[in-house]
């Protein structure tokens, strides 16, 4: 394998693992700052045990998701020097100003948030992680913002042998960025109330701490039914946005290869790459395709091979991902649906399959995020910056494979290692519930054995 | 050109601040392995370091992605020059964020010891090469038009090893003195000694390391030329001075403040030095990266100015706060009594 393999493959290794902690601290820092408010507002304890609890597995959580971020900034220069060089002065802003406006305000408040149960008034303190929470969502708006610039590059020249920008406020209002943005959020979102839902079901199905477990309960599915329905609406203005500038990914993700207008969707359908058409379509419905890629019925969807050969991303994995993902969004409303349903109702334990399911279900929206991310960066293909520069023209030229090969190699390791352990403390720190000492409530975070 | 020389500027201050704030995190986690003499005492001094080490971690992020920002082509090629290093950094930095996370939560069957070695790791190495590294580009990277011709071996020369060694005692004199304010009892009187045994090898490897600047690199052309100039190396030893003067008379917050100065001071030397460089190339100056010809265009330095002016003193404002909530000294009691997440 070459340098350009190599460092794709670690980028695609490091960013899915940063990604996988990311999106749960994005939705629980919300859902620990309402509980903790809720407990400031009325005074019950409970709130402040669901804070403590949720918070301990939130803590585990981040500590991953801040290493793993640091890579990810280094590598833009380590591995892709090329791209750095050529973009740098319109893509640097975005990740400059994610530290100096997200990052401290995030780590700092953090700090406070963790040590600061006696030194700061209880307002201050539901304060601190609300600024915490605001401050990771600020973080996701950057990075996605210049991710989104990747997509869909806007307000630059190319003048000096790069890219250069003009127009600072063209990057800020994207909307492929913002939707990107919006899209991520709450696809974020969902994986955290999923979470809270599925560990307060298996206690639910231990008969451990009923009350404590149904609240959390009812607090997650409301938060993940409004996630949910987001995700889907806003997912499909993405793909309008998708299909208007990258028609050559949309074309991938639904698998059509001719040029069309009035375009059908079919159910099931799968790619014959060689072939250059599907193997079969199925449950045809007239007109959906183009009603979904423009919101007209006559739009023009243009066919895979109307991209000359080498400009047309990888079908197949671009196809799958963009299909599973779109199920599990559908699946999530209806699972959400229901758990709003019977929490409301009070009938959560009267249902232990569905509470069984729910607690089997914390991976699906893990698994979602992954495969959204492989349909907007193998989709981009062969494109570092969709239309500007190529990836194999990103790549830093003063690289070995060995060096990236090794590099590779360790960061397999280690994010295998830590990533085990990190799995291995949170199921431990949910399989044991909330403290029930009572002191741990006047001195917070009990002892930990 | 105003912009550019605001942005150099920025980019060594964001350095300088990097280094005086994990500098004491980075020491105290080379330390905890040495000073404590039992586990309690060994969270005290993680405790010391719990409530602020990702802040100050995150100024090393932002020195980064100033860097991208202002001097993307200075970016590039540091950063894929120093290839091997960098990973060895962000392993070392990425063991040691967990650690301090983690150890708490993981104690049985030798974990802890494994946690405490990783800790150790996580700082020493980062101390080293960030040493390494600013020595070699203080003399220069062997870089021309071909591109860049050094490897890892070739950057332990005995000016960038000189410069990892006073990186690394420079950083245990600062966390030996953040611990001496941030404990008590014992085990600052302990942190007091390590500091007072540190500080006559600090001062021979510094001056060794203000000798050797003259032959191993250029930096001293920019003092010749301006000698006013002279006035911050003098005051980096001067500052160094007092944090002896103030240890001996037990005033530790002032030895530690002096401390912060020293650091500052040592990484404003090479910095004074290196304009308009930022990195010299040590096979032909027409090669060497500058901030003239790896800048980005000055629409983008306005914005990032602008930016700049607005949060950076907003940061500077919360972050005086917190250190001010958690003032004084963590103690056994502390930690045994009112047991936080380390
Ligand atoms: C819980 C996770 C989740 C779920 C259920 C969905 N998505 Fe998604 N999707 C993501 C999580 C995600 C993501 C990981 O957040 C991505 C990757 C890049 C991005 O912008 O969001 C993404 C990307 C992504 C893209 C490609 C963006 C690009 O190429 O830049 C489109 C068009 C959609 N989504 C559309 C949808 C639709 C129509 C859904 C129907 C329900 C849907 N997504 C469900
Ligand atoms: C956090 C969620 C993300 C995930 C899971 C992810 C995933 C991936 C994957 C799988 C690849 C390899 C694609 C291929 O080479 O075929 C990749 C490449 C890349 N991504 Fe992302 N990505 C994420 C976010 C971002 C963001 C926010 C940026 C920019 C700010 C970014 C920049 C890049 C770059 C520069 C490459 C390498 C060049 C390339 O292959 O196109 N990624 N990413
Ligand atoms: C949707 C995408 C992403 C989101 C929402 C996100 C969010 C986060 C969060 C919450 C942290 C912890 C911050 C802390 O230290 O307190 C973090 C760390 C970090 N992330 Fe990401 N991230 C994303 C993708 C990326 C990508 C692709 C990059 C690469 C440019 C990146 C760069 C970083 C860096 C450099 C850190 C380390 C900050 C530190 O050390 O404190 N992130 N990110």
């Amino acid at each position: 394998m070459d340098v350009l393999t190599l460092s794709r493959l670690q980028f695609a290794v490091t960013s899915m693992f940063h990604f996988i902690f990311v999106p749960l601290t994005l939705g629980l820092s919300i859902l620990v700052a309402w509980m903790e408010t809720r407990y400031v507002r009325t005074g019950n304890v409970t709130y402040l045990r669901m804070a403590k609890f949720w918070g301990k597995l939130f803590l585990i959580n981040f500590a991953l998701g801040v290493v793993t971020g640091i890579t990810l900034e280094f590598q833009f220069g380590m591995n892709w020097a090329e791209y750095s060089r050529y973009v740098g002065d319109i893509f640097g802003a975005p990740l400059a100003i994610e530290a100096t406006v997200a990052f401290f305000l995030e780590s700092v408040f953090i700090g406070v948030w963790i040590f600061g149960w006696n030194k700061v008034s209880k307002r201050l303190h539901a304060l601190s992680i609300w600024l915490v929470a605001v401050a990771t969502n600020l973080s996701a708006l950057w990075i996605l913002l210049a991710n989104g610039w990747m997509q869909h590059p806007v307000g630059y020249v190319l003048r000096n042998g790069r890219a250069e920008m003009v127009d600072f406020m063209a990057l800020v209002t994207n909307p492929y960025g913002l939707l990107k943005f919006t899209h991520t959020l709450v696809a974020g979102y969902s994986v955290a109330a999923f979470f809270v839902m599925g560990i307060s079901a298996w206690h639910l199905l231990k008969k451990n701490e009923p009350e404590f477990f149904r609240i959390s309960f009812k607090i997650a599915a409301k938060f993940g039914l409004a996630a949910a329905l987001l995700v889907l609406m806003i997912g499909d203005f993405h793909a309008v946005e998708v299909a208007r500038t990258q028609p050559a990914k949309f074309a991938a993700m639904e698998s059509v290869w001719e040029t069309k207008k009035n375009a059908a969707f079919n159910i099931f359908v799968f790619p014959d790459v060689k072939k250059e058409c599907n193997l079969y379509e199925e449950f045809c419905i007239p007109n959906m395709l183009s009603y979904l890629a423009f919101h007209t019925a006559d739009g023009e969807i243009k066919g895979l091979k109307s991209f000359p050969q080498d400009e047309r991303p990888p079908v197949t994995p671009v196809f799958l991902s963009f299909r599973l993902m779109v199920g599990f969004g559908m699946l999530f409303i209806l699972l959400s649906i229901l758990a709003v349903v019977f929490s409301r109702r009070g009938t959560l334990e009267a249902h232990p399959l569905f509470l069984k399911i729910m607690l089997y279900s914390i991976p699906l929206p893990y698994i979602a995020n992954q495969l959204g991310w492989i349909v907007a960066e193998v989709g981009r293909q062969p494109w570092i910056v969709y239309g500007v520069l190529k990836t194999s023209d990103a790549v830093s030229r003063s690289i070995s494979t060995v060096q990236v090969a090794g590099s590779l190699a360790g960061f397999t390791l280690l994010y295998g290692v830590l990533g085990a352990l990190d799995v291995y403390l949170l199921a431990r720190f949910a399989r044991r519930g909330p403290d029930e000492d009572l002191t741990s409530l006047v001195q917070p975070f009990g002892k930990e054995a | 050109m105003l912009f550019q020389i605001t942005w150099f500027v920025l980019w060594g201050v964001l350095w300088a601040v990097y280094f005086m704030l994990d500098g004491f995190v980075l020491g105290v986690g080379i330390l905890e392995n040495f000073l404590g003499r039992n586990d309690a005492e060994k969270r005290v001094m993680i405790n010391t370091i719990g409530p602020v080490w990702d802040g100050n971690e995150v100024w090393l992020v932002t020195a980064g992605g100033a860097t991208f920002a202002a001097f993307p082509t200075t970016y590039a090629l540091m950063f894929s020059y120093l290839y091997t290093p960098l990973l060895l950094l962000l392993f070392a930095l990425i063991i040691r964020g967990v650690s301090f996370e983690f150890r708490g939560k993981m104690q049985g069957g030798g974990w802890k010891k494994m946690w405490d070695a990783a800790i150790l790791v996580g700082s020493l190495v980062p101390a080293l090469l960030f040493g390494v590294a600013f020595g070699n580009i203080f003399s220069g990277l062997p870089m021309d038009a071909a591109g860049y011709h050094g490897s890892l071996l070739y950057l332990l020369n005995p000016y960038g090893v000189l410069t990892g060694v006073l990186f690394v005692l420079l950083f245990v004199e600062h966390g030996a003195l953040y611990l001496s304010v941030k404990t008590a009892g014992e085990l600052k009187l302990r942190a007091i000694g390590v500091a007072k045994g540190i500080w006559p090898a600090l001062l021979t490897v510094a001056a060794l390391f203000l000798a050797m600047t003259g032959f191993a690199t250029n930096l001293y052309g920019n003092f010749f030329a301006v000698p006013a100039l002279f006035a911050v190396p003098l005051a980096a030893v001067a500052a160094l001075a007092c944090t002896r003067l103030f240890t001996a008379r037990g005033r530790m917050l002032k030895a530690f403040a002096a401390s912060c100065f020293t650091i500052v001071l040592v990484v404003g030397t090479g910095v004074a030095g290196l304009f308009p460089n930022l990195i010299p190339s040590s096979l032909d100056p027409a090669y060497s990266l500058t901030i003239y010809n790896s800048s980005s265009s000055e629409y983008t330095l306005k914005i990032m100015t602008a930016v700049a002016l607005i949060f950076v003193p907003v940061v500077i404002a919360y972050k005086i706060w917190v250190y001010r909530v958690f003032r004084g000294p963590v103690t056994i009691e502390d930690v045994e009594t009112d047991e936080h997440a380390y």
